[in-house]
């Protein structure tokens, strides 16, 4: 059995090299043709780009992408500056009306993406001409060797129970150096994800096939992540369905994390984008989706028909109605743990991380500030960007509409949701994101607090201290702080995970759903005791 | 300002220091040799197992103690000097104080086997017993087998952490059945199962004769009494119960039996001295409790009643209804009131037993064979909720009663499979009965007895 798991873990870090190998394979170039019905496609007003993208990119050359991408960069950087050059020139001159014509010549966009795009076109190569074996070759052996390595642990693990053997004793789990490399490799997968698409596109080619039987268009890095996303859950999914084989909270939970990220995050909208709809993820409520009232999306959406109304209004009703009023019944867990794309990666992908959460009363504060302040900034920035998309200004109270949401997607949306967020599991554990930076958990977590039927209840005086749910609760609640007091958990973070339940060897910790009153039960003296000390302690 | 000094960081003493806090400003020092800081004993085994660090065991931050105004103080107490209410340490120096709280705990029981010292034996129960067993078996191949002698609830402990490195296990227990003594026959024979199934070679019947040293003096096997077997082996694990760890009060004057004597307000014989937890021994049994308690939760009670009474609130200590728990490698274990086994049970008790078919989860209920009174239930394999029960205890509830409404008492996770219909079913079937299980209702959860 162990050999076969070495056998997986072989076959998965071949997959896995194979897959980063294929970035640096290809050939990128333009024949004088192509880039004519490039500029002519893009519509291009800029009368130097096509002499400056000649120059870079139409050679007999071979190129790979990265060398593809930093001439193509400097084109549109040259291209630009020439425009920059004249704009300087008549504003010397005081020429106004001339200085305004040249912005039109301008191209817009970030280089990367502009490469991007380029390369898109001028790719080709083994990698482009073999996606379905390349398909294999990476995506394949990927998953066959992970499940080679997970399956066998039916048999390793023995029978079904918590089975946290060796955690803190090897190195992947214990913040050693397995754990470090980890992390590299996720923060550079983000880095190049958000901030350099273009050296990706080899990625999109082993995808274009799937990408266009799916949805009619070729694969964009974004299709790529969703792809990459749903697989990596799916695989560690059938890992969470062994280990917790037992607990049928935690099979019916991951059951449901994977069927909202396939089918509502993945599918629905590549199926909508197919027939000309905008593809809409449907779970996806703001302020966690917080380009939903953005001037584009709402144009977008306006433009659409009558899909589009109903998904303007749906988004609506499902941060304002349906969100709190399942939050009263349930708790925040029936988005965080069961519903949501993020959540759903940190149970599945993140779930050998768990123990990594801060546990120190510094980190609640921490988390506490962290938190309610995305929460403030995210709807801030709605307030100004709806103010001025309705009145047609630029700026509210000062603060610019373009500037704060760029400032937004670049900090929150893709540094600390993505780099930081997921880029840090094997370090910081699986729910940094969640619970230092998530607008929508704070949002979830005021109305499970102080609104809600939601809680973690104490057995009686069962509790041992031993500190197994502290250590193993995803969102640094200090569990056991409570339990050991008899107190029930209500505590806006709780995502409702269930794990601090299942790993109490005493039976102390049970998720449910009951009348408020009667939820918060501070005590000091525990049941067991004298029942006149209990009274005479607990009701002073 | 009064000195409270508390000899011992373990639940009772430091539960106690937390109360006096709460209700005082009184000067209170906590002395320790074993740790700085309090952790808890019961979750060792899971460091050794990498579930935890050993820092996850300790329950308060270390900041804690001094935010809190408990001082801490890691020395070994020599003598206790009660004529001038002064302690003396090991290393020479002394405290005074102005009421001494004894709450030292246990330590392992050793029954004078030839070899008991040797290295490479070991209890579970200090930290220092866990850095030993780091030591002497850190995987299977410093450590080729390992033999735990005393079958209670620390030796299949120490037998699922050995196992959790893959390191063979024999495992001698001198009764004919694991914990027979204290489990009905039906549960002590599924334990007995579900070690074997962890492939642990259980010796039942089997008791230990001899530990052998090699030329190093390190353990080199042991033989057994009944058959004169020898097993080789690198590390004994000796887990045969434990005692109170009072030796350092032989000639303090206070009262010793086996542990320190105390009355129900856990006065010692001696004015200002008190004693709690696992070193304490009861002058007569409260109710069916014996003696001495050697649990974790009712060193807690305890030290919530004594800070009581330093606080000047005089209060005796009345525990209310027996209860406990243990997990046996995957099988959890909960206990309500007075389940006895077939050995201690009383004339006019009777068991009513569920078991499942295929799973590890069965229950027995003992109740009163004329009046049908609920006298407590073990359940394994299914959670029940503490409060329920002691509610039930308490309206001193019939077995008719607890089986209608045994839905109100599950406290399995959420969608977790339910057995009430088939455990009603069984009874109706044995007693001629017509209960019908009653859903739950949280109603009647939140009533209070």
């Amino acid at each position: 059995m162990k050999i076969i798991k070495y056998i997986g873990l072989a076959i998965f870090l071949i997959g896995l090299t194979i897959f980063t190998g294929t970035i640096f394979t290809g050939n990128f170039s333009f024949t004088p043709q192509e880039l004519d019905s490039y500029i002519a496609e893009k519509g291009y007003k800029n009368e130097v780009i096509k002499e400056e993208l000649s120059k870079a990119i139409v050679t007999e050359q071979s190129l790979n992408i990265f060398q593809f991408s930093k001439k193509a960069r400097n084109a549109f950087t040259n291209a630009n500056a020439h425009y920059d050059e004249l704009i300087a020139k008549y504003d010397t001159a005081k020429n106004w009306d001339k200085k305004g014509e040249q912005y039109q010549y301008k191209i817009n966009g970030k280089p990367h993406t502009l490469s991007y795009q380029l390369a898109k076109k001028a790719g080709s190569g083994f990698v482009k001409e073999n996606a379905g074996l390349m398909w294999f070759l990476t995506f394949g052996l990927g998953i066959i060797g992970a499940l080679l390595f997970i399956i066998p642990n039916l048999v390793l693990l023995g029978k079904p129970g918590i089975k946290n053997d060796g955690i803190y004793l090897e190195s992947a789990t214990n913040r050693g150096w397995i754990a470090w490399l980890v992390l590299v490799y996720l923060v550079t997968f983000y880095l190049v994800l958000y901030f350099m698409a273009d050296y990706a596109v080899n990625w999109t080619f082993i995808l274009d096939p799937i990408s266009k039987a799916l949805n009619g268009g070729p694969a964009s890095q974004w299709f790529v992540y969703g792809f990459l996303y749903c697989t990596i859950m799916l695989t560690m999914g059938v890992r969470m369905f062994i280990k917790y084989r037992h607990n049928k909270y935690q099979i019916v939970r991951t059951i449901s994390v994977l069927f909202f990220q396939i089918v509502f995050a993945f599918l629905i909208p590549e199926i909508m984008t197919s027939l000309n709809m905008p593809g809409y993820d449907f779970k996806n409520a703001f302020p966690l989706d917080y380009d939903f009232f953005f001037d584009w999306n709402i144009e977008n959406l306006k433009n659409s028909g009558g899909i589009g109304i109903f998904i303007l209004i749906w988004g609506i009703v499902l941060t304002l109605i349906i969100v709190p009023v399942m939050v009263y019944f349930f708790g925040k867990r029936w988005y965080c743990s069961w519903v949501c794309g993020c959540g759903g990666l940190a149970e599945t992908l993140g779930d050998p991380y768990r123990q990594h959460s801060n546990k120190s009363l510094n980190a609640w504060k921490l988390e506490r500030w962290l938190i309610h302040a995305v929460l403030v900034f995210s709807l801030v920035m709605t307030l100004v960007t709806l103010y001025c998309y309705f009145s047609g200004a630029e700026s509210l109270l000062g603060i610019k509409s373009q500037w704060i949401k760029d400032t937004y997607s670049f900090l929150i949306g893709a540094w600390f949701a993505g780099v930081i967020g997921t880029g840090f599991y094997p370090i910081f554990g699986n729910r940094v994101w969640c619970r230092f930076g998530c607008p929508l958990a704070a949002y979830l977590g005021l109305v499970q607090r102080f609104k809600s039927r939601f809680r973690i209840t104490t057995n009686g005086g069962q509790c041992i201290s031993c500190g197994n749910c502290s250590t193993y609760c995803e969102q640094g609640i200090d569990v056991r702080a409570y339990a050991q007091k008899g107190e029930n958990i209500v505590r806006s973070s709780c995502v409702g995970c269930g794990i601090c339940s299942a790993v109490c060897p005493r039976g102390v910790l049970k998720l449910e759903n009951g009348p408020e009153a009667g939820r918060i039960n501070p005590t000091d003296v525990l049941l067991g005791n004298d029942v006149n000390l209990m009274d005479l302690v607990n009701n002073k | 300002m009064e000195h409270i000094v508390i000899i011992g960081n373990g639940i009772s003493g430091v539960t106690t220091a937390r109360h006096i806090r709460k209700n005082s400003d009184k000067r209170i020092t906590i002395v320790s040799t074993e740790t700085e800081y309090f952790f808890s004993r019961t979750a060792l085994m899971y460091v050794y197992m990498g579930h935890m660090k050993f820092e996850h065991t300790q329950p308060y931050e270390n900041w804690f103690w001094k935010k809190n105004n408990i001082e801490l103080k890691q020395a070994f107490v020599k003598q206790v000097d009660t004529a001038n209410k002064t302690l003396q340490f090991s290393n020479n120096e002394s405290l005074q104080y102005d009421k001494l709280i004894i709450a030292t705990g246990s330590k392992p029981n050793k029954f004078g086997w030839p070899g008991q010292d040797l290295e490479g034996v070991l209890g579970m129960y200090h930290k220092q017993d866990l850095e030993n067993l780091e030591k002497y078996a850190p995987d299977n191949k410093t450590c080729n087998r390992a033999v735990i002698v005393g079958g209670g609830l620390i030796g299949i402990e120490l037998a699922e952490m050995l196992r959790s490195r893959d390191i063979p296990v024999t495992f001698l227990v001198r009764e004919t059945s694991f914990w027979n003594g204290v489990l009905p026959a039906q549960e002590s024979e599924m334990i007995n199962k579900h070690i074997k199934d962890h492939h642990i070679d259980l010796r039942l019947s089997n008791n230990l004769k001899e530990i052998k040293a090699d030329e190093n003096g390190r353990v080199k096997s042991i033989i057994i009494e009944e058959t004169g077997e020898e097993i080789p082996c690198n590390v004994v694990g000796l887990t045969a119960g434990v005692s109170p760890n009072i030796s350092f009060l032989k000639d303090s004057g206070i009262e010793l039996g086996r542990g320190v004597k105390v009355n129900r307000f856990l006065e010692t014989n001696i004015p200002d001295v008190y004693a709690i937890g696992d070193c304490a021994e009861q002058h007569e049994a409260i109710g069916q409790r014996r003696n001495i308690e050697a649990v974790w939760y009712t060193g807690r009670m305890m030290g919530e009643t004594l800070a009581q009474t330093i606080c000047g609130n005089k209060t005796e200590y009345k525990p209310g209804h027996w209860f406990n728990s243990a997990k046996f490698l995957d099988i959890e274990y909960q206990t309500y009131g007075w389940v006895f086994s077939e050995r201690g049970k009383k004339e006019n008790e009777i068991y009513f037993q569920w078991q499942h078919p295929r799973d590890y989860k069965c229950i027995t209920i003992s109740f009163d064979k004329n009046t049908h009174k609920f006298i407590g239930i073990n359940t394994f394999g299914i959670r029940m909720r503490h409060e329920i029960f002691d509610k039930w205890l308490t309206e001193q509830q019939s077995v008719e009663h607890v089986l209608e409404y045994l839905a109100d008492a599950n406290f399995d996770p959420e969608f977790y499979k339910v057995h009430e219909q088939e455990i009603v079913a069984k009874f109706n079937k044995e007693n001629g009965t017509n209960i019908q299980s009653k859903k739950k209702s949280w109603k009647r959860i939140f009533s209070k007895a």
